[in-house]
C-alpha cells in the first residue's frame, strides 16, 4: 500500500491501539520522571530547612536572647553570644570579597579583552585547575607559608582574619575569573564594533559598553565566589586562629585571630550531647548562616532584575 | 580638485590567507552618495571597514596600499584612530544599540569625544534624531531603553548616533537589511537629505536599491573592482560584461 492510500485514514476517527497512543505513553513516563525529579529537589530543600528549624528553634526558647546577643562565646559556662562568631565571619568574608572581586574582575578583563591569544590559551586552563585545588590544601598553604609572613609583618600572630581572607579570596578567584570571562565573551561583537566605530577608545568601550552589558553575568560570578567564601569551613578554621572574641575596631581588626560561624559548627559538633542546649545553639548558628546567604542571594537577584529594568535609564 | 576620499592600490588579506581585496583604486567626491555593490564575498564590507580602520582589530591580517581622506593617508603612523572614527561614522547591517536609553545611546559618543555641556549634547541629540527622521517617533520617550525600538527605528537611531558626532563621511553597511519597505524608504529618504552635508558610502541591500539611491557606484566581484561609474552609466550602459550580467540579474 502506498503512503498516499494510507494518508486519509489518519484524518478520520483515530483508531484504537494506533502507534500515536504508544508514543503518548513514553511521553507521559518521561514527563512524570522529570516532574518527580523537579519536585524532589524542592521537597528535599524544604525538608533540610525544616530540620534546621526543628533542631535550632529550641535554642531561641531556652537561651535568653540577651545571652545570644552577648559578646562572649563560652558554651561550657552556658554563654552563647553569637556576636563574636558573626563578626568573625563578616571580617573574613568582607576581606575576601575586597581582595577577590577587584583582582578577579581585572584579571578577567585582561584575559578577555587585552591578552593575546597565546597568553589566554595558557592562562585559562591554569586558572581552571586552580579551582580544582582542595580547600584544605590552600588552608595548609596559608598555615605554612602565609601565616609566618603576616606574623613577620608585625601582627601578634600569623593566624588572623586577614590570613583567612587571603586564602578565601584565592579560593574564590578562579570562579570569579572564569565566569566573568565567559560573561564578557558572550557580549556580542557588534556592541564593541558599534562603540569603537563611534570613536570610543578600547578602555571606554570596555568600561561603558562591555562591562555593563555583561553585568548580570558578573554579578553571578561574584555571588558564586562570595558563596564559596561564606560557606568555606576547614581552610578558614586552619588559618584564622579560632579565637571567639571580638577584635578591637579599626583596621587592626583584620590582624587579630577570629573564629567564624562555620568553623564553630565544625569544631564543636562532634563534642556536644545531642539535644543539649549547646547542640541546638549550633543549629541556630546554621539558621543564621542560612538567613545571611538567603539575604545575599535575594539582594543579588534584586540587583540583576533592577538593573534590567533600569537599563532604560542610563548605561 | 582632490577627492574627498581616495583609495589607492588597496589590497587586504585575512589571517586565514583569503585575499578579500585586490588592488582597489577609486576616488569618491564630497557630498556624493557612493554605492559599493556586488555579490556576497565581493569584499564590500571589508572595504568599508578599512575606511574607518575597524579592520585593524583583526589579528594576522595584511594590508597594502593607501586610503587618503582630504589627501591625507589614514594609515600613516601619526593618525589618531579614535579621532579618525569620529570623522568617519559607520552604521552596521545589524542595528547595534548599546545598553541604555535612546538618549544615552546618542549622548554616549559625544561624551566620549569630550563634550560635557548638557545643553550642547541635548541640542545635538535632537538635531541628529531629526536628520535621521526619528525625532517625531521618539521625542516623548528618549529615556526608554533603546532595545524597545523596532528594527527600523533602531537602525535610524544608529544612523542618528553617528550623525551626532558630525562626521565628514558616513559608511553604511547594508543599513536596510531586515527592514520592511516603509522603513527602508524612510532611511533612503533621510540619505538624500544627508548627502547635502555629508559624503556617504553605502553597501546596498540589493541591485535595485543601488540603482535607486546611487549618485555613482562601484561594482566589486571577488575582491576586484570591476567598474566605477555614474548611476546612469553603470545601471543603464555598463561597459563590462560582468557588470551587465549582474545588474540585469543573470547571476548573483
Amino acid at each position: 500500500m502506498s503512503t498516499f492510500d494510507e494518508a486519509p485514514v489518519s484524518w478520520q476517527e483515530p483508531q484504537k491501539d494506533a502507534p500515536p497512543a504508544r508514543r503518548n505513553w513514553s511521553e507521559l513516563i518521561i514527563e512524570t520522571l522529570i516532574r518527580l525529579a523537579g519536585i524532589s529537589a524542592v521537597v528535599i530543600i524544604t525538608l533540610i530547612f525544616l530540620f534546621l528549624l526543628k533542631e535550632g528553634a529550641p535554642a531561641f526558647m531556652q537561651v535568653p536572647i540577651t545571652n545570644l546577643l552577648s559578646t562572649r562565646w563560652y558554651p561550657i559556662e552556658d554563654m552563647f553570644g553569637l556576636i563574636p562568631l558573626l563578626v568573625g565571619s563578616l571580617l573574613v568574608t568582607i576581606g575576601a570579597v575586597a581582595i577577590a572581586v577587584p583582582l578577579g574582575l581585572t584579571t578577567a578583563v585582561y584575559l578577555g579583552e587585552f591578552a593575546p591569544p597565546w597568553q589566554r590559551e595558557i592562562l585559562k586552563p591554569v586558572i581552571e585547575v586552580l579551582a580544582a585545588i582542595p580547600s584544605i590544601v590552600l588552608g595548609f598553604l596559608g598555615w605554612v607559608a602565609l601565616a609566618p609572613l603576616i606574623q613577620g609583618a608585625g601582627a601578634p600572630t600569623g593566624l588572623t582574619a586577614f590570613t583567612g581572607a587571603i586564602i578565601l579570596a584565592y579560593m574564590s578567584l578562579p570562579t570569579i575569573i572564569s565566569i566573568t570571562e565567559d560573561a564578557l565573551y558572550a557580549v556580542p561583537r557588534e556592541y564593541r564594533d558599534g562603540a569603537l566605530a563611534l570613536g570610543a577608545t578600547q578602555w571606554q568601550t570596555i568600561w561603558r559598553v562591555t562591562l555593563p552589558a555583561a553585568r548580570s553575568g558578573i554579578v553571578i560570578a561574584v555571588m558564586l565566589g562570595v558563596g564559596r567564601a561564606i560557606g568555606e569551613t576547614m581552610a578558614v578554621m586552619l588559618v584564622t586562629g579560632n579565637a571567639a572574641n571580638i577584635p578591637q575596631f579599626g583596621l587592626g581588626a583584620f590582624f587579630q585571630p577570629v573564629r567564624t560561624m562555620t568553623a564553630t559548627i565544625a569544631a564543636e559538633m562532634g563534642e556536644v550531647a545531642q539535644g543539649s542546649v549547646h547542640y541546638s545553639v549550633l543549629f541556630a548558628i546554621g539558621i543564621v548562616l542560612f538567613l545571611i546567604t538567603f539575604l545575599v542571594n535575594s539582594l543579588a537577584t534584586r540587583f540583576i532584575g533592577g538593573s534590567a529594568r533600569r537599563r532604560g535609564g542610563q548605561i | 580638485m582632490t577627492a574627498k576620499l581616495s583609495i589607492q592600490n588597496l589590497s587586504f588579506t585575512y589571517a586565514d590567507g583569503a585575499q578579500a581585496l585586490r588592488q582597489i583604486n577609486m576616488d569618491i567626491q564630497a557630498n556624493e552618495l557612493f554605492v559599493l555593490f556586488g555579490p556576497s564575498r565581493a569584499g564590500k564590507t571589508t572595504l568599508l571597514r578599512l575606511l574607518n580602520r575597524l579592520a585593524d582589530l583583526l589579528e594576522g591580517t595584511e594590508r597594502t596600499g593607501e586610503v587618503l581622506i582630504n589627501g591625507r593617508d589614514i594609515y600613516a603612523p601619526n593618525v589618531d584612530v579614535t579621532q579618525l572614527r569620529r570623522r568617519v561614522g559607520m552604521v552596521f547591517a545589524v542595528p547595534t544599540p548599546l545598553p541604555g536609553s535612546i538618549y544615552s545611546n546618542l549622548a554616549y559618543s559625544l561624551q566620549m569625544a569630550g563634550i560635557r555641556d548638557h545643553h550642547t549634547i541635548a541640542e545635538r541629540v535632537e538635531r541628529s534624531l531629526r536628520q535621521a527622521a526619528l525625532w517625531d517617533e521618539v521625542k516623548d520617550r528618549l529615556q526608554d531603553s533603546a532595545f524597545a525600538l523596532s528594527g527600523g527605528q533602531k537602525q535610524r537611531m544608529c544612523l542618528a548616533r553617528s550623525l551626532a558626532l558630525e562626521p565628514e563621511i558616513i559608511l553604511l553597511d547594508n543599513p536596510t537589511s531586515g527592514l520592511d519597505p516603509i522603513s527602508t524608504a524612510m532611511v533612503e529618504d533621510s540619505l538624500f537629505q544627508l548627502k547635502q552635508q555629508y559624503t556617504i558610502i553605502m553597501v546596498p541591500h540589493s541591485v535595485q536599491q543601488a540603482s535607486r539611491v546611487a549618485d555613482r557606484a562601484a561594482f566589486l566581484l571577488n575582491g576586484e573592482l570591476v567598474e566605477v561609474g555614474s548611476q546612469q552609466q553603470l545601471f543603464m550602459h555598463p561597459h563590462d560584461k560582468r557588470t551587465e550580467d549582474y545588474v540585469t540579474g543573470r547571476f548573483g
